[in-house]
């Protein structure tokens, strides 16, 4: 993973609440088994519509993407956080975001900038004056500048420490290694494992058809 | 100070504590995979050389894009195949059980996991879905992660997670007929918002709660994501135990003796203190239904379409004004006259044994409304033998419903079966997002119930609607 300190680029402002994760990424996209290529993807409902900011020619090149409250929420696809990486965004703002959109944006590497609604209003406020317009977002002070505009984000300290070193978590927990076996051999007997499999008796399942 | 039940179980799991700031790692008891979150996770192991630490503990199902017709034809769509095909590669190059297609013991994760006894109280269960949220009815820690963690979960069998904050919702009362377990959870989500549940375990509480069935229990944990939050729960009790013992995974003999002691202990302690309370009044309750394109836009059905104007808070009023116009609804409009083109009963909230039992007991002799399509889709394999063995697929289909094979169907438009654009559902599944059932339907979520009365009178309706409605409603 890259180490993030500070991003610069255009802001886009999304005024809307409650964008869901099907609304970043609808269900259909969900198919591919890869990783990266989401960028046609993204907000894909919303793309065929002519007035959709993305569209216009400003904000075409956004990085910052500065959203209404509750982003994020509903599915726990990942492939949300993908697509907008792959599009180019590097930071969503937003007032509040779902619990799983944020750790997995935090995962990956997308900054999920907690700013308050007061603050959001401003940023649009300054975004719609000028069209195109950059935001600066530093990690290291934990803040977001626009002009001359400048204001706090929060993020969680953590988060925070392994965007700014680039860590990875699953080495990071291997470095654990031992305690996760010293915690499985005081696992109960009875605790059910997956195999060796058990069922009921397996049965001819009949197809259904498509009625006439 | 006493603990929630959720601490305990959190500290049950608990494989080492974080250090300055750093998240708790928290150990996996039962990993859940499907087609749709795990491909990457794979491929990601792979890329680094890493094993699967604990095949044993992990299980895969074929549900989201799998057709619900033909099951024995490869399947069309070339992109869910190849999806389904990776998911069978996957099980095999890392030595995982899978259920595939046309196997009995296939179906949706959150129905077949507790059908096998896999799951049961006191746990940590997790899959890459978001209504994992519904194995928290047996009394466990269940909630859906990103594929990132499935990556993760495959490769150490822990999380790196930070606790998560608590919330009782107590439901007192008792629920009156007609009403049911998807009517309390709307009315929650409606109650606390979308993003009311955020952070938080909501542990479901109250006579009301002990009252209900298992499957019912899984229907309120299961949409407990709607309300924004990790995940649901509700301590065991006797209902529990006697719906786990038995099956295929629950323990046996003296481990079952074991087992219960230890399952009577997970409890919230009666001085434990939550981060938060909500109350809700079960008698109350009426049959609950969405109107908008969020779960929280819900109403009871003997109301009418709201008006926006109505709203106090100015982002609600806009979310409710875009929501009426892609519903393509009026203000005013009573609910009970709205049509419907088709009626979806199924889904992982309500796609079990006791939730077709229930419909089909409103369906028995009656004919359905012209021009309706009704889509019967059990939640699992087993669901469809055991509804089969009743007789209640010969119901649906007398009443002229599609009786389907199992699978995630209608709940999401990622397999043929979709609405179109502007088509209308009634549907017992859990979101009503834009597009979420196809693009540009319009859905509303309904219990059971709701759904079946729908089907007959063909617009939204409760079973009290119908002329004869039958003396004992479930
Ligand atoms: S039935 Fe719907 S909510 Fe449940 S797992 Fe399938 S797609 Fe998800």
């Amino acid at each position: 993973m890259e180490k993030f300190t500070t991003h610069t680029g255009v802001g886009v402002p999304l005024r809307r609440s409650n964008v869901d994760t099907d609304q970043i990424i609808p269900a259909v996209y969900l198919k591919r088994i890869t990783r990266t290529g989401f960028e046609d993807a993204l907000f894909a409902a919303w793309r065929g519509d002519a007035d959709f900011i993305l569209n216009k020619d400003e904000y075409k090149n956004g990085s910052v993407l500065v959203a209404g409250p509750d982003f994020g929420t509903g599915s726990s696809r990942e492939h949300a956080v993908w697509a907008l990486k792959d599009y180019g965004f590097k930071v969503v703002i937003a007032s509040r975001f779902a619990d799983i959109f944020r750790g997995n944006s935090g995962k990956q590497g997308l900054l999920a900038a907690v700013v308050s609604q007061e603050n959001i209003e401003l940023l649009w406020k300054l975004l719609d004056a000028e069209p195109g317009k950059e935001i600066t977002v530093s990690l290291e002070d934990r803040t977001v500048t626009c002009g001359e505009l400048t204001v706090p984000f929060e993020i969680d300290d953590y988060v925070r420490w392994r965007l700014m070193e680039g860590l990875d978590d699953i080495g990071l927990t291997l470095q654990h290694e031992e305690d996760i076996t010293a915690f499985e051999a005081t696992r109960a007997g009875w605790r059910p494992t997956t195999l060796p499999a058990k069922h009921l008796p397996s049965v001819e399942i009949e197809a259904a058809r498509p009625v006439a | 100070m006493g603990t929630t039940l959720a601490e305990k179980l959190w500290d049950n799991h608990l494989v080492r504590k974080g250090q300055d700031g750093a998240p708790d790692l928290i150990y996996i008891d039962l990993h859940m995979c499907h087609e749709v979150t795990s491909p990457q996770a794979f491929e990601g192991l792979r890329l680094a050389g890493r094993q699967v630490r604990r095949p044993d503990l992990t299980i895969a199902t074929e549900d989201h894009n799998t057709p619900t017709l033909d099951i024995d034809l490869p399947i069309a769509d070339e992109t869910s195949r190849k999806q389904v095909n990776k998911l069978r590669e996957n099980a095999a190059e890392f030595g995982i059980r899978i259920h595939s297609l046309g196997d009995a013991d296939q179906g949706i994760v959150h129905v077949v996991g507790p059908q096998l006894g896999l799951t049961m109280p006191g746990m940590t269960v997790v899959c890459g879905d978001s209504h994992t949220s519904t194995h928290g009815a047996f009394g466990s820690l269940a909630f859906g992660i990103g594929t990132s963690e499935v990556e993760h979960v495959l490769a150490t069998q822990t999380l790196p997670l930070k606790p998560f904050k608590t919330m009782a919702i107590n439901v007192n009362g008792t629920l009156p007929k007609g009403s049911t377990a998807k009517d309390i959870i709307l009315a929650i989500i409606a109650k606390i918002g979308t993003g009311g549940g955020q952070g938080y375990v909501l542990e479901y509480r109250g006579d009301a709660i002990r009252a209900l069935s298992m499957e019912a229990r899984m229907t309120i944990c299961n949409m407990s994501i709607e309300a924004g939050a990790r995940a649901g729960i509700i301590a065991p009790d006797d209902t529990t135990f006697e719906y786990v013992k038995g099956r295929p995974h629950a323990p046996e003999g003296e481990d079952w003796d074991q087992a219960v002691d230890f399952w009577r202990t997970l409890v919230t302690d009666d001085d434990a203190v939550f981060d938060a309370e909500v109350d809700l009044d079960a008698n109350d309750l009426e049959p609950f239904i969405t109107w908008g394109t969020n779960p929280g836009q819900g109403l009871p059905l003997s109301a009418s379409v709201p008006n926006p104007e109505d709203f106090a808070d100015e982002a609600e009023r806009e979310a409710a004004a875009n929501a009426l116009e892609y519903m393509g609804l009026t203000p005013g409009t009573p609910f009970r006259e709205i049509p419907v083109d088709t009626v979806f009963l199924g889904s992982c909230t309500n796609g079990r044994i006791e939730d077709l039992r229930a419909a089909a007991a409103i369906l028995e002799g009656r004919t359905k409304a012209e021009g309706v399509r009704l889509l019967v889709v059990p939640g699992s394999a087993r669901v469809r033998l055991q509804a089969e063995a009743e007789g209640l697929d010969k119901i649906f289909k007398d009443f002229g419903a599609e009786w389907r094979n199992a699978g995630c169907s209608m709940c999401l438009g990622m397999n043929p079966d979709q609405l179109r654009p502007q088509e209308r559902s009634a549907s017992t599944s859990n979101r009503n997002f834009e597009g979420r059932q196809g693009k540009g339907g319009r859905t509303h979520l309904v219990s059971p119930l709701v759904a079946a009365a729908t089907a007959v009178r063909g617009t939204l309706s409760s079973p009290d609607d119908l002329v004869d409605a039958p003396a004992a409603l479930v």
